[in-house]
């Protein structure tokens, strides 16, 4: 058996409840418990987190830089998904 | 509007592009395009910082089993894993650039790639523990605040983790040198004596000045590096000197002296025959640094063996 760094697993953490899980960064290890265990050891040793999410990097996907314009172009053609495009009646309160 | 959309899109795995994103204040990430230069200079700085955080860990774990006290055992253990921790988020960056963790240990283990030269100096007694984490540590952080931020988005994020982890490595230095400048006159001695020690190889930790640095000018075009190393080596004494003086210490250079006119202090020269020799191997300790790393490398082998076997046999992976 030729030596290896083991699996690359991505790191996502949870700061509170209720709050997003966001990206922590990656750590190695062969399985999950282990890999458990290196997150938990490297990336929250001072309270950082209260829950942690692992997956292994190979099974991310993840879009193309260059298919950006293309995804996430702001739609200007489309201002009915704004709020402000709407005219409210004179008067109108909470909305 | 349409056109000149196209028009970006033709331009965007162009170098000029590149720099214009750059110029324009971006982060790169890593599928974005980027020259195959700036992801070498990249992977040559984020490896060998990750390397010094590591190899960093040998001179203070030397004195664990000798401090002074519990506490102090608690404390040094804490920051001696925190730069364990920092080499893992270090790792972690590189590899986004498409260089493995095997890749870089080997580079390290061959002597192509580099760590910082201050850890092939000694850590001879207790004050050292003190001088390294309120200078040397003191002198990385100036460096590594700097480079939170790095035009890398994985590098200036991992800077941003370990900046909020520093603060309290240099602290506990410091606080190792006040109580022994408040001790006997033995203990004094002993703190003066590791800070006479200590202080070239701190600021050379910076590395060569802006006129004789290689890597300097790319890096600081593609903002790898935001400000030089004269300019971080400046800031670290004008930080330091007040410091040193408050607890009693002498800076150990006779030409050194507070400029009113710049607002800083100028400061001796830097012995630089001395910073290359030992950056060729010449150094007390490089031998021992890296022969430790190597052993205890292939001691780990059968480790990792059993954790793959393991990882077969049960429902553990996820593969
Ligand atoms: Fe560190
Ligand atoms: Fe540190």
């Amino acid at each position: 058996m030729t030596d290896t760094q083991l699996d690359l697993w991505e790191v996502f953490i949870q700061s509170k409840s209720g709050l997003p899980y966001i990206h922590a960064g990656s750590v190695h290890a062969s399985d999950m418990k282990m890999a458990l265990q290196n997150a938990r050891d490297t990336y929250t040793r001072r309270g950082e987190g209260t829950s942690i999410w692992l997956l292994p990097s190979k099974h991310i996907v993840a879009s193309n830089p260059d298919d950006k314009e293309m995804l996430f172009d702001p739609s200007n053609d489309k201002i009915y998904r704004h709020p402000t495009f709407y005219v409210m009646p004179e008067g109108a309160t909470h909305i | 509007m349409y056109v000149s959309k196209q028009k970006h899109m033709h331009n965007e795995h162009t170098d000029e592009h590149f720099q214009f994103r750059i110029d324009n204040g971006e982060y790169i990430e890593p599928r974005d395009y980027m020259p195959e230069a700036y992801r070498k200079n990249l992977i040559r700085q984020i490896s060998q910082h990750a390397h010094s955080e590591v190899i960093g860990m040998q001179p203070e774990g030397n004195w664990i089993t000798r401090a002074p006290s519990l506490r102090s055992k608690q404390i040094l253990l804490a920051k001696i894993q925190d730069e364990g921790g920092h080499g893992l988020y270090l790792y972690s960056a590189a590899e986004t650039l498409g260089v493995s963790r095997t890749e870089m240990i080997e580079q390290l283990h061959a002597g192509k790639a580099k760590y910082s030269n201050i850890f092939n100096y000694p850590s001879l007694n207790w004050a050292d523990i003190g001088a390294i984490g309120w200078l040397v540590d003191g002198a990385a952080i100036v460096n590594q605040v700097s480079l939170q931020r790095t035009s890398y988005g994985p590098y200036s994020r991992a800077m941003v983790r370990i900046c909020k982890e520093e603060s309290f490595h240099q602290r506990q230095g410091y606080e190792i040198m006040a109580t022994m400048m408040k001790g006997t006159k033995d203990q004094q001695a002993m703190a003066q004596d590791a800070m006479n020690r200590w202080w070239w190889p701190a600021l050379m930790m910076f590395g060569p000045h802006d006129t004789d640095s290689p890597h300097s000018k790319d890096a600081m075009k593609w903002k790898i590096k935001r400000e030089t190393n004269d300019e971080l080596r400046q800031k670290f004494i004008d930080k330091t000197i007040p410091q040193a003086e408050l607890i009693g210490l002498t800076v150990p250079d006779k030409d050194l002296k507070w400029n009113e006119a710049a607002k800083k202090y100028d400061h001796g020269e830097i012995n630089w025959e001395e910073f290359y020799s030992v950056i060729k191997g010449d150094g007390p300790c490089n031998k021992q640094r890296l022969s430790h790393h190597i052993k205890y490398h292939e001691d780990g082998v059968w480790v990792r063996e059993a954790a793959e076997a393991h990882k077969l046999k049960t429902n553990l992976s996820v593969v």
